[in-house]
Order: C-alpha cells, then structure tokens, then sequence
C-alpha cells in the first residue's frame, strides 16, 4: 500500500472564548492558511475529512456549517467523525492508501467556551449506568489520578512539574492559550476541583480550528524535498464499562506501541494528547520516553480544543520534525474517560 | 391577510424523544431488580461477576445472562471528591464519585457517595447503598452509597 506523508499544517491561536466568532470563521484561516502554504486550492484535494461534535454547538448535522469554510463546488468527496479531528485524519490515511485519493484534507474545530463542557462531556458515557450519574470529567480524570497515586505509578510532584513545564514550553508556542509561567507555590495553593484533581491540573476551556494536508508518496515530493511520513498509526478502545478497566494501566496503548514496534525507535520528540497533568508522568512511564522531550508545546494543559488537540498533538509533532530537522515523532490522541481510546502516530522526516 | 400574518411564523417547538426504549434483556432485569433494592450482576463461564450486570465479557466477548445477586455493601477502589458541586451534579453539597467493587462482584460501579467527609475515605473503605424513596427504575434509584458504620 502507498506511504501517506504529512506536507502541511495549520492552527488558529486558541482562544479562551471567541465570542461571536463562529467555527466556520475560525476555520477558514486555517484552511486557507495550509492551501497558501503549499500554493493549492481546493481543487487539487482528492478527500476532505472534518471533526466535531455536534453537541457543543447544541445543534443536530452542526458538523455540516464547517463545510462552509471550504469550496463545496464542483461537488467533493467528503467525510467527518464525531470524534477528534486525529480520526478523520486515521480516515483519510485509509482513503490515500486504498487508492481513492492523492491528497486530502482535514480539519476540526470545537468551541467550548459556549457551554458547560463538564456536564456536556457526560452525556457521552454509557447512558444507563453512567450518564444519568452526571459525572464530570474532571472527576471521571481525578478516578484514574487516585489509582496512579495510590500505586505509586506517579507521584504528585511529577503531577506538578507537568504542569510547570506546559506553562514553560508554551512561552515559544504562539497559539498557546496560557502562557503565564507558574510557580510551585502557586501550584501548591491552587484549590482542588475534584481531588486529587487542582484546577490547575485541567486543561482550560478553549475555542479553535486546526486543518492539516495529507499527499500519497505520489505527490508528497510535489510539496516538500523532505515529507514527513506516517510511518505507523494505530487506535484502539477500551470497554464502555468505566468500571471493569484497570486504571493503572492502558492496555490499548500497550498494544498499539507494540504493534507499532515503537521499542526499537529512538524518538526525538513526542507530544501527547495528556489534557490532566497525571496522563503526562502515566504514558511517558508506558511508553519508555525517559528523556524524550514531551510537549514543546505546552501540549493540552495550555490550550485544549475539544475535537482538535489530538489532531494538534499530530501537527506539534510535525511541526517539530519540519522546524528542527529531526527524525522521529510520536505524537499521542485520546477520547474518552481516563484515556479509554487512544492513537498512536509514529512520525519520520525524510532524509 | 394582515389578521394572520402575525401568527404565519409560529410553531409550537418541544425537544422531546417521541419514542420508549428498550434496555434490553440483561438491563432491564438489573434496573427492576432495583426498585426492589436488589442490586444484580452477571456472571461469565469464568465465574468473574460484573456488576453493574453487563451484556457481555469485553475481554474474551462471551455473551453474559447468568444473573446473580451483589452487594449492597462494598468498597472503594478509588474516588474524586467535589468540592463544589455544579448545577447539573445530582448532589449539592460536596460528594465523592467513586468506584464500588460491591460484595459479590469482580468489576466496580461508578456511583456517589454522600453523608460524610472527604477526610473519611480511603481506597479499601467500606460503604453501602442509600436507596431512593421514589422510585423509577433507573441506576438512580440507588441515591447514593454512605460508608458502613
């Protein structure tokens, strides 16, 4: 089957509340942004893969306005998920590897600041046992906290320093949303929200849009000397019933990291899909990253758009690749409670 | 014309389900069995019991049908204390939602806990169910759990 490599990409400055700013203009930006960049239009995009979720808008097919930012004329081939935009991006591999098309573009955008994003999030668990619950996700987060703690898997210390060390990175990240620099006795008088969960340890409410091209090996040198290529991208999900999974480990990243023979590859940089301080010293442990840097960017915890931050730890990770010439990328996606679904994105720069 | 041209643009609107649904063979008996304040599970081949009764074992997939009776006592696997309930929390002074492996069963419940403080808990700590004085058949007919005196 045909290499898929990553040649553009695109994020708009999160904000901590875009107002009337709506997603199509916060999206079309960004898609004109990644079209300028490689001088392509509309037309020279065989595939086009949104995510979303129609419940922060409030509105049944919401998902179907963020077409409005891109020429829908003459027809397209189009998709989305009701998911984070990194699984249109698994979608669209599938169509460029399967023939169906050379390149492809995907996008997704989320406005939380509109809503109450705690209770809106619980309406996506199992809706006998768990939703009529209301539990939030900060609380769902703090459960799988608790456990690390208790086992001693991670300390609250290094709970602490993934939070210091966002505020850090995000200071060279433009588009981050906070970039206050914190200190740790601010940290240590930070309230709990739900502990062990401080406010501090969530990642902030945030509005934004990302869009990102993919080219087959075909077209990829069209664009770029140097492709960044998919390598290896693997997902799986861990059972709705919150209750049978053991929390002290993530048996779908195990498999995935497997599978991807990630073992053997020396990464330069890694950024990860950790929206609770605690998910950063967890996967760094499960997925042997010792001294690899993590989240340059800040990664969630400095700005976290619902339905785009997984897509935006793949374009991080593709960023740092293009930016500083280095090979090896791992970037992370998750969905659901305490890290019920995860990606994994094995990113490699051409020589 | 200029009479009923001022109702021309209205309609009633209700956001409703204009449908019942059905939870189903395992489900069903686990939320009747609860307005009896009987809490069931279900048991694989294995002898493993999954409670709140599950449909199926996600790890080998078998099909689950065989019911049995847990709780209503059991204990904390681990808990999150809010401090400051929401408006759409069920509970409006500061709770716990907590895993509850009850007697009997393999697998936790997520549920809440209520009537004391957050310096009372602990993993391993017993608590029981408080049942609801009304009620409908639904996973909130278990109010709450409190910790065993």
């Amino acid at each position: 089957m045909k290499k898929v490599a990553i040649v553009g990409y695109a994020q708009h400055k999160i904000l901590p509340n875009a107002g009337a700013l709506n997603e199509v203009e916060l999206l079309m930006p960004v898609v004109h942004k990644v079209f300028a960049d490689l001088g392509i239009s509309q037309d020279d995009i065989g595939f086009t893969c949104s995510g979303s979720c129609d419940y922060l808008q409030g509105a049944a097919f919401a998902f179907v306005e963020g077409l409005s930012a891109i020429q829908t004329h003459p027809p397209i081939k189009e998709s989305h998920v009701e998911m984070d935009a990194a699984w249109a991006l698994y979608e669209s591999i599938l169509k460029v590897k399967m023939g169906d098309a050379e390149t492809a573009l995907v996008y997704g955008f989320g406005k939380s600041s509109p809503g109450n994003l705690d209770s809106i999030i619980s309406l996506q668990m199992d809706p006998y046992y768990i939703s009529p619950l209301w539990p939030d996700r900060v609380s769902l987060a703090a459960l799988q906290a608790r456990v690390l703690l208790e086992q001693k898997i991670i300390t609250a210390e290094e709970m602490m320093a993934a939070v210091v060390e966002s505020r850090k990175h995000a200071a060279s990240n433009p588009n981050a949303l906070i970039t206050d620099l914190l200190s740790e006795d601010l940290y240590n008088s930070n309230n709990y929200k739900s502990s062990p969960l401080r406010a501090l340890d969530c990642p902030p409410i945030s509005d934004g849009a990302s869009a990102m091209i993919i080219a087959s090996e075909d077209k990829a040198f069209e664009y770029t000397d140097h492709p960044i290529w998919i390598e290896g991208i693997d997902h799986r999900i861990e059972s709705s019933n919150l209750g049978s999974r053991d929390l002290a480990t993530s048996p779908t990243i195990e498999s995935s990291a497997k599978l991807l023979q990630l073992e053997n590859i020396n990464f330069d940089v890694a950024e990860l899909h950790t929206q609770f301080s605690h998910e950063l010293p967890f996967l760094q442990k499960l997925l042997n990253l010792g001294d690899v840097p993590i989240n340059l960017s800040g990664g969630p915890l400095v700005g976290n758009v619902m339905m785009c931050a997984g897509l935006d730890a793949i374009g991080k990770t593709y960023e740092s690749l293009v930016k500083n010439q280095l090979k090896h990328g791992l970037a992370h996606a998750t969905s659901g409670p305490c890290l019920q679904h995860n990606m994994l994105v094995h990113l490699e720069r051409q020589s | 014309m200029s009479e009923t041209k001022t109702n021309l643009l209205e309609a009633p609107f209700e956001l409703s389900y204009k449908y019942k649904r059905s939870s189903g063979p395992v489900m069903s008996k686990f939320f009747e069995a609860l307005g009896d304040k009987k809490i069931l599970g279900t048991k694989s081949k294995a002898q493993k019991v999954f409670a709140p009764a599950a449909e199926f074992d996600p790890q080998t997939r078998e099909t689950l049908t065989d019911l049995t009776e847990v709780g209503p006592g059991g204990v904390i696997e681990s808990w999150s204390w809010v401090h400051q309930p929401s408006d759409h929390h069920l509970l409006q002074i500061p709770f716990a939602f907590a895993l509850i492996k009850l007697d009997g069963a393999d697998t936790a419940m997520l549920h809440m806990i209520s009537g004391c403080q957050e310096s009372d808990l602990s993993i391993g700590a017993r608590v029981t169910a408080t049942w609801s004085d009304t009620p409908t058949e639904s996973i909130t007919d278990i109010k709450h759990f409190t910790l065993e005196l």
